[in-house]
């Protein structure tokens, strides 16, 4: 069901990544990887398909390991929410080069569209505001997207994380790749690490 | 206060164990450079060894399942990584250890038992007792220290295994070489 007003979620994701450089970026299971999918492959796209509720800490690991780079995961509320406890992992480590954008349609839109809790109960902004992470907002416009892209480039003052309120419009898929060792091992070569 | 730690700052006249040494020397032979850990009083030495180590960084979770994440995270960046955990946090695990399948990245856990050799509470019984067969079944080979003698060898076989051939792999310590946890006197 659409809602008037709110934006779609493949122009979010674009619009994020229209000047992405050398970011890093990591996409929870389900839509935000075919977002991810849409707005262009890249060496630097960790899809998932899924681990769901692990996608902020598989962000955390490579924020951790390349502390030079940005590292921004896309993910939805579902995702999010199963993982909600590594927003406080994150808030004790304080990466300053992380970012986590989340996708906020309020539902399962992969496996039907059940609400989700974001909905009427659960706001993830304060969630992730108490974990630590003071750089915490809700955005809702095109603007406040281009200008998460530009704050995720800077490397020295994150962690950030933004909410944003997207049409439930189930879209049609665009499938990544799924294979998960060649991801890993593209992601690893453009980083410049050898395989064992 | 963990009754464990307190029974061991009363024989604090003795030496501190080894084995959590041996432990702590393997993973800087590898260059181990995140370790992600829900405490456990077994792991406690280890873990201070970590927190002042200058090239590990010592993370903690929230749940055990957050570490296998952030070791496939911290490898796709260029760094190896191990989980410390006790027997009870495998099964918050078992989804996410999909990845080490799906990623084949490196994957190594040391897991302090709990539920075995004379445990006193029952509720660490069920998950100690299927840690072994949840990791198997999960596609990670079981490696197990039982003697302090013998930590060493078995850490560096596992280390090598998870390392060098990207074989997933556990340690479990046995409560037998922890020391069985003390409620009452």
């Amino acid at each position: 069901m659409s809602k008037a007003n709110l934006l779609d979620r493949r122009q979010v994701v674009s619009t994020l990544l229209a000047d992405r450089k050398d970011a890093i970026v990591v996409a929870g299971l389900g839509a935000s990887t075919y977002d991810l999918a849409a707005a262009g492959d890249d060496a630097r796209n960790l899809y998932l398909w899924g681990a769901m509720g692990g996608a902020v800490m598989i962000g955390l690991g490579l924020a951790l390991a390349q502390p030079e780079l940005p590292v921004v995961i896309v993910t939805g509320d579902g995702e999010m929410l199963m993982g909600m406890g590594s927003l406080a992992t994150v808030g004790l480590q304080k990466p300053k080069n992380l970012s986590i954008l989340v996708l906020d349609n309020e539902a399962y839109g992969e496996t039907g569209g059940q609400m989700s809790h974001t909905s009427s109960a659960a706001d993830l902004v304060g969630v992730a505001r108490a974990c630590g992470i003071p750089d915490s907002k809700a955005i809702s416009t095109l603007g406040e997207i281009e200008a998460f892209g530009k704050a995720m480039q800077d490397v020295t003052s994150g962690p950030r994380f933004a909410n944003v309120k997207i049409d439930a419009a189930n879209l049609d898929r665009v499938l990544s790749n799924r294979d998960g060792t060649y991801i890993m091992n593209r992601l690893r070569a453009a980083l410049g690490h050898a395989p064992i | 206060m963990h009754a464990r730690a307190e029974t061991a700052q009363e024989n604090s006249r003795e030496p501190k164990a080894a084995w959590p040494e041996d432990i702590f020397s393997i993973l800087q032979y590898y260059d181990v450079r995140q370790v992600p850990y829900v405490p456990d009083a077994g792991h406690s030495q280890l873990i201070q060894r970590v927190l002042g180590c200058s090239t590990m960084r010592g993370i903690p979770l929230t749940t055990e399942e957050e570490g296998v994440a952030l070791l496939a995270g911290a490898w796709a960046g260029g760094q190896r990584g191990v989980l410390l955990m006790q027997s009870s946090g495998v099964g918050n695990c078992i989804n996410m250890l999909s990845l080490t399948q799906i990623f084949r990245f490196p994957f190594l856990t040391l897991v302090t038992m709990r539920g075995e050799w004379g445990e006193f509470n029952p509720w660490q019984v069920p998950m100690g007792s299927s840690t072994q067969g949840v990791f198997e079944l999960s596609g990670i080979r079981v490696l197990r220290a039982t003697e302090p003698g013998e930590v060493k060898d078995v850490m560096e076989a596992a280390a090598s295994q998870a390392y060098n051939a990207c074989t997933p792999t556990a340690v479990l310590l046995s409560q037998r070489l922890i020391g069985t946890k003390v409620f009452v006197k």
